[in-house]
């Protein structure tokens, strides 16, 4: 008999696996459950994306990349970032194409991070840093974030949690789970912390192109003295509905990219070269097609914000992203017992808060990536379970 | 111009409460009740009607598509004789359309005699019709965006992180 718990890698064996399984397996067994759970676009990649990866199929364009990716998809999303964010990178030597921002995330950490060093996590937050900042004997330094800050890093926050070993950053915004963002002014206390230490950021914009309001998201990176000390993620999924195609990029310093690009190198060769075809065309032809999927969900986010806050499930306007993240304080049960008790009551499935951090407690997360008539009926179910409570 | 709000949670939901609507759109309920008035006044909305999938129904219904050939006039060109169409109350669409015909006539009748009876009796015999065309439904599969043979099923995972 093999003893496998002997030959595990120690730092992955003990990465805490996620402890709401139990509850998703739940939800997952109730044929009747209506989800707002999901963390990925409703809506189907647009036709003229498919199209593209479809003509490249069709012409035979079968084999790897270039292991930084396609040397036209680069330029494509350099001169994006340039139009969209007022970003400058360079195409050939500051832009690696990764399999989805998570990739991304994971080459800018292993290429960074060395045993001991310091990161700094903002939470609640996407669950992915923790255990990739472990697999590199690294150190995260998680921050609770508040909802009376709209869930933003304060500077002073930031000020509070740097010490002599603080290596990186990672600022994710706008935020899954709570839809928070940081403007420039947010932005911009944070960078006047930074400027002059060796302290680098992580800013993972996966959803920069769903920000409502009238202004337009910003970049870290576009702040003077930023760019050399930030590493940019975005994607594709999450704008152009493409999660299934796996396709993102990092864009940093050329002596960070050509080490990112080495251990994607050796750990992928390429990304997807289908994919890298059809995000050619997203990024070239596509504006309009984000415009009319942002109107949409703002319209889900309204509704669900004026609903939500109808029924004493306070919360703060949502900025960005497509969750909102109310709180559940008011019912006196835990995150994970509101949860559990909505779902077996009204076969209603949202997200406990903890499960993006321990500071997620006394919120659940909802999706909006939902059409607004599924909506209306998640709202209704929610509702008749509120009014079970007998609060006063 | 841009998208207006009220009308695109209206054409996806057309049951869609005044207090929903508001909560979508940013607007007071009020606000909304005032601007569906205007839209009816001016002729944006013109009804509400469900989509019903009449086999389901076991509901006898005949549909046709009726191509017709018609001659213009002077001075009112295609507009007189589809107006003409138009108010025959057995008629539910009449559209003018670029290409080998005029108008394009949709309408329904308990069966296709029914239907065959009206185009030979009312429409063929009217003045400025020169020829018509008339083409059956035989299966609807989807219409006005919703498919008749059950909608699709979410394929994502029911929560994601």
């Amino acid at each position: 008999m093999m003893n496998y718990d002997n030959l595990l890698n120690r730092q992955a064996a003990e990465i805490k696996p996620s402890g709401i399984r139990r509850f998703f397996s739940m939800a997952a067994e109730m044929p009747e459950c209506i989800s707002l759970g999901v963390g990925e676009p409703d809506f189907k990649t647009p036709w003229a994306i498919r199209e593209a990866g479809i003509l490249s199929l069709e012409k035979g364009k079968t084999w790897y990349t270039a292991n930084a990716g396609l040397a036209e998809l680069r330029t494509e999303i350099c001169s994006y970032l340039k139009r969209r964010f007022e970003l400058d990178y360079c195409a050939q030597t500051e832009c690696l194409v990764t399999v989805g921002g998570s990739e991304g995330i994971d080459v800018a950490l292993r290429s960074l991070v060395n045993e001991g060093d310091e990161v700094i996590i903002p939470e609640p937050c996407f669950v992915c840093y923790t255990p990739l900042v472990e697999l590199c004997h690294g150190t995260p330094v998680p921050v609770e974030l508040k909802a009376e800050n709209g869930f933003r890093l304060t500077a002073q926050q930031l000020k509070d949690a740097i010490t002599p070993k603080t290596k990186l950053v990672i600022l994710p915004f706008p935020s899954n789970p709570t839809g928070g963002v940081m403007r420039k002014e947010h932005l911009e206390a944070l960078a006047e912390v930074l400027r002059g230490t060796d302290i680098l950021v992580l800013t993972d914009e996966i959803y920069a192109e769903l920000t409502y309001g009238d202004t337009r998201h910003v970049s870290i990176a576009a702040l003077p003295g930023m760019k050399e000390r930030t590493i940019y993620i975005n994607g594709f999924s999450k704008a152009y509905a493409m999660t299934g195609w796996r396709l993102g990029y990092v864009c940093a310093p050329a002596a960070l990219i050509a080490v990112m690009t080495k251990i994607h190198q050796f750990g992928i060769m390429s990304s997807p070269t289908t994919s890298q075809y059809a995000a050619i065309t997203a990024l070239k032809d596509c504006d309009d097609e984000i415009e009319e999927m942002r109107t949409e969900y703002d319209l889900r986010r309204r509704y669900l914000v004026s609903n939500l806050n109808r029924l004493g499930l306070t919360c703060f306007e949502p900025e960005g992203a497509f969750y909102v993240f109310p709180s559940i304080k008011k019912t006196g049960l835990t995150s994970e017992d509101f949860c559990m008790q909505l779902l077996h009551a009204q076969h209603v499935a949202v997200v406990p808060g903890t499960a993006f951090g321990s500071s997620g407690e006394g919120y659940v997360r909802i999706s909006y990536s939902y059409s607004l008539e599924h909506l209306m009926e998640a709202i209704k179910r929610i509702e008749a379970f509120i009014n079970t409570l007998n609060l006063e | 111009m841009k998208t207006d709000l009220i009308l695109k949670v209206l054409e996806a939901n057309g049951r869609a409460s005044l207090e929903d609507i508001a909560a979508a759109t940013g607007y007071t309920a009020q606000e909304v009740a005032a601007r569906l008035d205007a839209y009816q006044k001016e002729g944006i909305i013109n009804g509400y009607r469900a989509i019903i999938d009449y086999d389901k129904a076991n509901v006898n219904r005949v549909q046709a598509l009726i191509d017709v050939s018609v001659k213009p006039k002077k001075n009112h060109g295609f507009d007189e004789i589809a107006e003409m169409i138009a108010h025959l109350e057995e008629v539910d669409t009449v559209l003018l359309m670029s290409g080998g015909y005029d108008l394009s006539v949709v309408m329904s009748g308990k069966s296709f005699q029914d239907i065959a009876l009206f185009v030979a009796k009312r429409l063929s015999p009217m003045d400025d019709v020169v020829s018509t065309a008339t083409h059956f439904v035989l299966k609807t599969y989807k219409k006005d965006g919703h498919l008749f043979g059950g909608e699709l099923k979410d394929e994502r995972g029911l929560t994601t992180l």
